[in-house]
């Protein structure tokens, strides 16, 4: 019998080579391979066999290591994505048509993509949709809505064009590493060895707690380097996205406001934090009477979480135009509802994770994240240091929809690495990134609508209750937007909508893709629907009637004179709605069973950048005397695509291809701040900065030598060939006098969107472009079970300019999943559906095709007319598919998700109506 | 702590005769349960001992090794009536589970979701039980005694599933209830084993799960639908009675007591039908 003790060493095969290891006993391949094999291509996305990124092949066939003890592999033959990419035909021609699809987004599932279906295509070269949907089963990706990897592995032809420009389907700038597995994530940085942080957390929703004697435990455990706790602040215990509701604290004092939120951390070997239990963490806890949701947290007597917010309600948006109620009471028909929806969880494959060192007495972070300058103001203003003192170093992020824009492992890594004085790492678990990390608010909203025969809107009255969590996080951001957005694209005279967002002792809601506009969404395009239905209108033409349109204000007093797509995006789906519904009508005409088939439309819009405050992006650029063009690209790319949309604007706007560019990333130290990777503002306010910064270096150069603007350019071997007008111009870059950064020439662009603060009524400019979307859904309902399977989609897109139409699908595609998923599986619930089993998001065999219709309706202030884009794709989803639904059972569903439980209950009701 | 990989049973009791370890096999279940910080002493290894893995012929039915994964489960080839068991296989999980996750485990975790207990219920197994003492037999039923608890006794181990012989013109289904298409804990999940004579069911066995704490036959349906017409089916009405007794659903994240004992009736009939024509 082999007894494999501590020292064990076992051999096995690894990408060809024997390799010999001396695991723990029943350490986790996926930590062996990580740890003590450096096969970093290998992800960790949850530990529990839920998402797969860690698939390898053992002995040909796909499992995920997190779930094989090392031990078992002995002798065995295992195989990652690292060595598949040398050795392997299919790899080697996945990986390419990876690239041309756009099948890797963020690139944190592509290594469990890839040898899943290497293992697949080994045993079936020529797989069919399902067959590919059976094999990649096991492998979430919450990016790419899968259907870009389905088409890639079915060798579907792509329609690449690598020339490099606007409006070219480029391929992502960055895929080859992500396809490759090199990629460096948040948790890939750290050497194998690096001394640990675990934070220590609240059991429970709200707690008061004592510490022990932190220094005697941490003393008589060898190996356990230091607990950090607020004593350990020399800053503010205290951080926030919007400085002035600033109210998160690093460690919680005295009382704990959420499940999962921090009080302590502890840092050590890795064998040590490996067997830390926190139950023997010395802190006694005494549970608190908490507030769950907002009627709790509004009730008399309850808790207050915060003591200047009274009735915990932490503030308030409204938007006010014309007389909502006499216009109510002056309409035709009328129709209200109260609809509501849950949390949601982003979901993003790759946990929080990074690495941080001291070097030369500045601090260091290495860490996956959306917004490199606010998380060095927050680090700043924690650590009491001089932000000259602080680097902050992105590394690749796997995912981050919203919620790594707020920091999380920030602060724990930098006080752990100026307490010890060593490096330092961490990563979430996936049940610490669900219970402490920021989620969609939860959603309370009732919604009244009016019109008059002819079909024109004819009063609007919105309230909604947000429920944000424990502290402020984006809350504001949320409660400000609703009500500027819930009118939809549409023009509503007469309208009032306010917003508030209500603390709770939930985790932190803030920013998920749509701030809030999503839920209120949900309301307005659904009682859309039952409006069009009541006055006898067809609900598509009825939206199209009232579609904003260039010169029409929107609800916030606000003109377009151009740029104004909404009908453009409706008016595109008019043959798939009659084509759709005339299909589903003689489906459910011939259909004997319990399948029922249904067709839903609605819109969207989202304003670009940031709600009527300054939020400008800076991009600078370089050439390097040996002729290299570098850009400084501090746009997070979180997988959307902005490190190839920047280069692909500065590269036009320069004159030469996106491909010929060298790229740095949004390190603080070198690179100038292109704001935060969202509100869906990098392609528009960043791409005008790479546009602004391109024009600049193009000017410089052509000035350098006086020629015409139609000059063309070409950069290599130490020089500039400028030709203009059949007479060429050499700039010998070797001779001219570089700065310190190496560079001959340079250039800087900044741009700010123009926008105007609203006024007490909402009134005002809020933002300098909106984009536009309209979608349509093809749903089967089976009465009989309640369930709802998404069969087809259709999505128009008012994008202005696809600056990458790959890159345009790839986020319409990857929004309708989430969307998708909204609707109908998702809702995270505290203590409840903390892990990927149990709050279940969609798979592969989820997501029906997807057809995008790129419109094109050019924006003034866009960089070539564009228009963002990332956010708009999940807003119409889910109103889409409660109608489509409607249209099958006749039943209007106010919340989501909808569950086959909810769903056949409702069907029940209307069988006894 | 070790970790111990023995290539014999008489290795395995032998250890189990003075330890209390942890039997793992596929793991699939045993890490995702494991709590932060929580290491087990001893861990036992039983996916490398001899004939523990895969699917046998005996003389009076088939063996299913202990080790045997899902995927050994597809591959193998077995009658019609194991279609169920097949089927229940694909719906483990993803890919990677199926790959990974055994049948003995899948028993022993005794989840009220096992996908695998409804299938080898109906087929009637018997889970073969060893340890240095020798071994015994007891009916899959009686084994999972409720929610996280089998018959299981210390120095103990699942040596194998035993199906008894069933007749090859036997034919079976399965049909798995969840929130989305893959990598589900079903809301509920019923396999059915049927024998058709003339057009008329000659032996139905039903089994549920996920609707109570551990899945049940349902004699009471069994027994009505004995002599039905097979193309009757779709218009049996299954709530008569109290065909559906046995269950005791409750309402957690993925459905209510309610909206289970509701669809149960229509699940019955599809996977029935289905069953019927495999035939």
């Amino acid at each position: 019998m082999d007894v494999e003790n501590l020292e064990a060493s076992i051999d096995f095969n690894l990408n060809g080579q024997i390799v010999q290891v001396a695991p723990v006993p029943g350490e986790r391949l996926s930590e062996t391979l990580r740890e003590r094999l450096n096969t970093r291509d290998v992800k960790i996305g949850c530990n529990a066999g839920d998402c797969g990124a860690c698939s390898v092949l053992v002995n040909g066939e796909t499992i995920c290591a997190c779930l094989m003890p090392t031990q078992q592999a002995a002798g065995q033959k295992v195989e990652t994505l690292a060595g598949l990419v040398k050795s392997d035909y299919h790899a080697k021609a996945l990986i390419e048509r990876f690239q041309d699809h756009g099948a890797a987004q963020c690139g944190i599932c592509t290594p469990g993509m890839i040898v899943s279906t290497v293992a697949l295509l080994r045993a079936n070269p020529k797989p069919n949709e399902q067959q590919v949907k059976d094999a990649l089963c096991g492998v979430l990706c919450r990016c790419t809505g899968y259907r870009k990897i389905i088409d890639a592995v079915l060798a579907v032809p792509a329609s690449i064009d690598n020339s490099g420009g606007v409006g070219r389907a480029l391929r992502r700038l960055d895929g080859i590493d992500k396809v490759t597995g090199v990629e460096v994530f948040g948790d890939d940085i750290a050497p194998a060895g690096t001394l640990e942080v675990r934070v220590v957390r609240s059991p429970y929703p709200r707690a008061s707690f004592v510490f022990g004697d932190l220094d005697a435990w941490c003393e008589q455990i060898t190996g356990m380097e230091a607990v950090l706790t607020v004593a350990d602040i020399e800053g503010e215990n205290c951080f926030g996205v919007i400085p002035e509701f600033a109210d998160q604290p690093v460690f919680a004092e005295e009382v704990a406001r959420f499940r999962g939120e921090a009080v302590a951390a502890v840092v050590g070997t890795p064998e040590v934090i490996r067997a830390f239990q926190p139950d023997d963490f010395p802190v006694t806890w005494t549970e608190l009477e908490s507030v769950a949701n907002v009627a709790e947290a509004q009730a008399k007597g309850a808790p207050q979480l915060h003591p200047t917010r009274a009735e915990n309600l932490m503030c308030r948006g409204i938007v006010r135009s014309g007389n909502a109620e006499a216009a109510l009471a002056a309409a035709d028909e009328t129709v209200e509802g109260a609809f509501s929806s849950g949390f949601v969880e982003h979901g993003y494959i790759e946990p929080e994770a990074g690495f941080a060192e001291v070097v030369n007495g500045r601090v260091e972070i290495h860490a996956c994240t959306q917004s490199p300058m606010m998380d060095l103001i927050s680090m700043e203003i924690i650590l009491g240091m001089n932000r000259s003192e602080i680097r902050i170093a992105p590394t690749g992020v796997g995912g981050g929809f919203g919620s790594k824009l707020d920091i999380s492992i920030q602060p724990y890594l930098a006080l752990g690495a100026i307490k010890t004085g060593r490096p330092v790492r961490i990563t979430y678990s996936r049940t610490e990134s669900m219970q402490s990390t920021t989620k969609r608010h939860p959603s309370e909203i009732t919604l009244k609508i009016g019109a008059k025969k002819n079909g024109c809107l004819s009063g609007f009255s919105f309230f909604g209750d947000f429920n944000t969590g424990a502290y402020a996080s984006w809350g504001p951001t949320v409660a400000n937007r609703v009500p500027v957005h819930a009118s939809g694209p549409y023009s509503i005279p007469d309208y009032t909508a306010v917003a508030n967002g209500v603390h709770t002792n939930c985790p932190p809601a803030g920013a998920f893709r749509g701030f809030g506009v999503p839920q209120s969404g949900i309301a307005q395009e659904c009682l859309f629907d039952d409006l069009a239905d009541k006055i006898g209108i067809d609900p598509l033409e009825f939206r199209i009637i009232n579609a904003l349109g260039d010169g029409i204000p929107t609800v916030c007093g606000q003109v377009f004179e151009q740029g104004v797509g909404s009908k453009a995006c409706l008016e595109a789906l008019r043959p798939a709605w009659a084509k759709e519904r005339k299909e589903a009508d003689a489906f459910n005409a011939a259909s004997t069973g319990s399948l029922r088939r249904g067709v839903g439309v609605a819109a969207g819009w989202y304003g670009c950048g940031n709600t009527s405050l300054p939020n400008p992006s800076t991009i600078k650029a370089g050439v390097r005397t040996d002729g290299t063009v570098v850009l400084h690209q501090g746009a997070m790319d979180i997988g959307q695509g902005s490190n190839t949309v920047i280069s692909q604007i500065f590269a036009t706007a320069l004159g030469i291809s996106a491909t010929e560019l060298d790229r740095i990333g949004g390190d603080t130290d070198v690179t100038p701040d292109a704001g935060k990777t969202s509100a869906s503002r990098q392609t528009f306010v960043s791409g005008n900065a790479a546009r602004l910064s391109g024009e600049d270096m193009r000017a410089k150069i052509l000035r350098h030598v006086n020629v015409s603007d139609d000059a063309t350019l070409a950069f290599g071997d130490g020089a500039i060939t400028v030709s203009d007008n059949g007479k060429v111009h050499n700039i010998d870059l070797t001779i001219m006098q570089a700065d310190d950064e190496g560079y001959a020439f340079v250039s800087r662009g900044t741009y700010d969107p123009p926008t105007k603060p609203l006024d007490e009524n909402g009134q005002g400019i809020p933002y300098a472009q909106f984009g536009y979307a309209a979608q349509l859904a093809v749903i089967e309902v089976d009465e009989a079970l309640g369930t709802t399977k998404p069969i087809k989609f259709v999505a128009a897109h008012d994008v202005g300019k696809a600056i990458n139409p790959m890159l345009v699908e790839g986020q319409v595609q990857g929004g309708i999943a989430q969307g998708l998923g909204m609707a109908l599986m998702e809702e995270y619930l505290p203590g409840r559906t903390e892990n990927l089993h149990d709050y279940l998001i969609p798979t592969i065999g989820d997501i029906p095709p997807i057809e995008t219709l790129i419109i094109e309706v050019p924006d003034g202030h866009g960089p070539y007319g564009a228009k963002g884009l990332g956010e708009h794709v999940l807003i119409p989803t889910a109103p889409a598919l409660l109608n489509a639904i409607k249209y099958a059972t006749g039943i209007r569903v106010h919340s989501v998700p909808v569950t086959p439980s909810k769903l056949r209950q409702a069907i029940k009701g209307r069988e006894n109506d | 702590m070790p970790y111990l990989t023995p290539t014999n049973h008489e290795e395995a009791f032998s250890f189990l005769e003075n330890n209390n370890p942890r039997i793992v096999a596929g793991c699939t279940d045993y890490f995702p349960s494991l709590r932060q910080g929580q290491i087990h002493d001893d861990l036992l290894d039983v996916s490398r001992i001899n004939g523990m893995r895969g699917v046998t012929k005996t003389d009076t039915g088939w063996r299913i090794g202990a080790a045997t994964t899902w995927t050994d489960i597809v591959r193998a080839a077995l009658p019609p009536a194991f279609d169920a068991l097949k089927q229940a296989a694909l719906e483990v999980g993803s890919l990677q589970i199926q790959n990974q996750g055994t049948v003995a485990g899948n028993i022993c975790n005794a989840s009220p979701a096992a996908d695998g207990v409804p299938p080898l219920m109906a087929l009637g197994a018997e889970v073969e039980v060893g340890s240095s003492e020798g071994s015994r037999r007891v009916a899959l039923s009686d084994f999972i005694k409720g929610v996280r608890r089998i018959d299981l006794n210390p120095g103990e181990m699942v040596v194998a599933i035993h199906i008894p012989d069933i007749p090859t013109m036997s034919t079976s289904a399965f049909y798995k209830l969840g929130s989305r298409k893959h990598l589900v804990i079903s809301i509920a999940m019923v396999a059915a084993i049927v024998q058709v004579k003339a057009g008329r069911l000659t032996d139905v066995r039903i089994a549920l799960g996920s609707c109570s704490p551990v899945a049940r036959r349902l004699p009471g349906l069994e027994a009505q639908l004995m002599d039905e017409g097979v193309a009757d089916l779709e218009y049996f009405d299954f709530g008569i009675g109290d065909a559906f007794a046995p269950l005791t659903p409750i309402s957690d994240i993925r459905g209510s007591a309610e909206y289970r004992l509701d669809v149960v009736s229509e699940m019955c009939r599809r996977v029935l039908i289905a069953a019927c024509k495999g035939s």
